[in-house]
């Protein structure tokens, strides 16, 4: 008679929307300008790894300084697909994706060692590492990095069929179909997380971020938790990089393992929108997107201007911008919280 | 013959890493907070140097010493404006505080100085060197390293010999319980960080006139700050110079065999030691 949901009415309504802006996002394409296509990648692309920062510190409560390992690796990953086993660059992505979660066992063994701040600079350690031992990596460049080869850029995967469909350019076909397999990523990440935050697995991870002795006491295995989270963030953060360089399509140590670009900015994003909620970092991305496009002329500013916002935020609203909403008005568009529903109990007092 | 030299270079090194970690280590030692803009505060204290030697005139010593106050200062600031804000169970809020402070002093640097490297002109002192017999070694860095112990025995000093160091101590322990005693922990925090930016000052002076620098080069010093301060060990000043000469050992031990692993071979030792003692070599503090 009695059950436990989830369910909201602004749960429901979010998720029509969603579907309604996806299906939009596929067609979008036909009509609009390949430099709008070229933000939209750029903006889904830094949401999923806002996303997967999000998880892994709003909820998991593990503040990585260094996902650009796996962005890095999961990018080389897929140009040795493509380079040394000649694969087809779009079925080299999950190459990335498994590249990513080979480099992440390792590293949690010898970062969960490491408590809070140290596990911080931990992870920004083995990064650091990562990329010193692949700039050695002659056949791919070294240290200045290389190009995908011409052969495997005008074969990819789909683009024929993306030619014919808008009648565009081999350079723009590359451009639409990164930005699909962006649009797929984010939707996968973001609906992953929401379906993990919603299971068991979700509850016990957020029991274990708010207490881990009562968490344990009730029968939570912390451990394993930490383990699971850590390894989909960085299998998923391998496959988003992999993506992002595929869409380049060149590729250089410093770029790939840039701590400002994959971490930096990932944090500045999920801090400004509220972490610990999956709203934030999609507010995050847009608020962040529309700084950049304001800012973009004046050069070092803008990152000043990012930092200096991220710490206002911590001094004056730690819940981001989403918590300011939220808190205002109650709304929460991803409802995670679970309530009794059923008859209402007459009498009492 | 050659491995000798590669020895004395490396622990000589190992003195201007502890310079950059001793600071840290007395702010992470008091308050458990990791001050991820430490990098950054060096190199700004660096090109405060510069600007007293290129704009006064002053020769670098003084014009350190005119910066020291002025450091004291600004970390007091930062302290009681923004970090005691902070400050409290969850480490998260003062790691981002401090993260977005290392971007935006990077960039109000790039700014202000541009991307060109600097150097602060130490005059005879620059090419010095003093032959030991065995090795001879440069002159630049002795003094980084004996600027290293000096800092070291005082901060030691005023640990454990003075009324402030019994407070910093006690505020380490339990900062509520020092709080009953009439101590007030965000006051002891506001001096603590203070002091952390007179050794950051000492420590911009050597960085800046061993080598050239600009504002980018902030973070790559945190990190090996951080990793002579956990290879020491939390609260142990004596660990965080044995830490940093484990990395100057392993920095140039890794250069000797090729040049492109120096980097490289001072994290790794950094690795090996935190698997076998994930604690460090003379952990002081529970943390």
């Amino acid at each position: 008679m009695y059950s436990l949901t989830t369910r909201t009415r602004a749960g429901i309504v979010t998720a029509i929307a969603m579907l309604v802006l996806v299906i939009v996002g596929l067609a979008l394409p036909a009509f609009a300008s390949r430099s709008v296509i070229q933000d939209l990648f750029f903006i889904l692309t830094m949401l999923t790894l806002a996303q997967l920062w999000n998880l892994l510190a709003g909820y998991g409560g593990l503040v990585s300084v260094g996902q650009q390992a796996f962005v890095g690796i999961g990018a080389y990953a897929m140009f040795a697909g493509v380079i040394l086993l000649g694969w087809n660059p779009v079925w080299a992505i999950p190459l990335g994706g498994l590249a990513a979660l080979m480099l992440a066992i390792p590293t949690a063994y010898f970062a969960f060692r490491l408590q809070g701040a140290y596990f911080a600079i931990g992870t920004w350690v083995i990064a650091e590492v990562t990329r010193l031992l692949v700039a050695q990596w002659k056949t791919l460049g070294g240290g200045t990095g290389t190009s995908l080869p011409r052969e495997a850029t005008s074969n990819i995967l789909g683009t024929d069929l993306i030619r014919a469909l808008f009648s565009v350019r081999e350079a723009a076909a590359r451009d639409i179909l990164a930005y699909w397999l962006a649009l797929v990523l984010v939707v996968a990440v973001t609906g992953g997380i929401y379906w993990l935050l919603r299971s068991r697995l979700g509850l016990a991870l957020s029991a274990v971020r708010d207490n881990v002795e009562a968490a344990r006491s009730v029968g939570v295995d912390a451990g394993r938790i930490k383990w699971a989270v850590f390894l989909i963030a960085a299998a998923a953060t391998g496959l988003t990089g992999a993506l992002i360089f595929l869409q380049t399509a060149r590729i250089s140590p410093d770029a790939a393992f840039a701590v400002t670009d994959w971490t930096a900015y990932v944090i500045f994003i999920v801090v400004i929108g509220g972490i610990g909620t999956i709203e934030g970092p999609i507010l995050g991305v847009i608020v962040f997107f529309l700084l950049r496009s304001a800012l973009a002329d004046y050069g070092s500013w803008y990152l000043m201007t990012l930092g200096l916002i991220a710490i206002a935020v911590m001094l004056f609203a730690p819940k981001g911008l989403w918590g300011l909403i939220s808190a205002r008005s109650g709304l929460h568009l991803f409802p995670v919280r679970r309530k009794l529903v059923g008859p209402k109990i007459e009498g009492g007092i | 013959m050659i491995w000798l030299d590669t020895l004395v270079q490396g622990i000589l090194l190992g003195g201007l890493y502890a310079l950059f970690a001793a600071g840290l280590s007395l702010v992470f030692g008091i308050m458990r907070l990791v001050n991820l803009a430490h990098g950054d505060l060096i190199v700004f204290a660096a090109y405060l140097v510069l600007l007293g030697v290129t704009l006064l005139g002053l020769s670098p010593w003084i014009a350190a010493l005119v910066a020291m106050p002025l450091m004291f200062g600004l970390g007091w600031l930062l302290q009681t404006v923004v970090l005691n804000r902070v400050l409290g169970k969850d480490i998260l809020p003062p790691l981002l505080v401090t993260f977005g402070l290392s971007v935006a002093l990077q960039n109000g640097l790039l700014e202000a100085f541009s991307a060109d490297s600097r150097r602060i002109p130490a005059g005879a002192l620059e090419g010095a060197s003093l032959d030991l017999g065995l090795v001879t070694v440069g002159v630049m860095p002795l003094l980084t390293f004996a600027s290293a112990i000096v800092v070291i025995v005082a901060l030691n000093g005023l640990f454990y010999h003075t009324a402030l160091g019994r407070a910093f101590r006690a505020t380490s322990d339990d900062a509520v319980t020092a709080g009953l005693m009439g101590i007030e922990p965000k006051r002891i925090f506001a001096i603590a960080t203070g002091l952390a930016m007179v050794v950051v000052t000492i420590a911009a002076l050597y960085l800046g006139m061993r080598s050239n620098f600009d504002p980018a080069i902030g973070p790559a010093r945190l990190i090996y700050a951080f990793e002579a301060v956990i290879i020491g060990g939390l609260g142990s000043l004596w660990g965080t110079l044995a830490g940093g000469v484990i990395i100057g050992v392993a920095q140039t031990f890794g250069a000797a065999v090729n040049p492109e692993w120096q980097i490289l071979a001072g994290h790794v030792a950094f690795l090996i030691v935190m698997l076998l003692k994930p604690r460090g070599l003379f952990p002081r503090a529970v943390d």
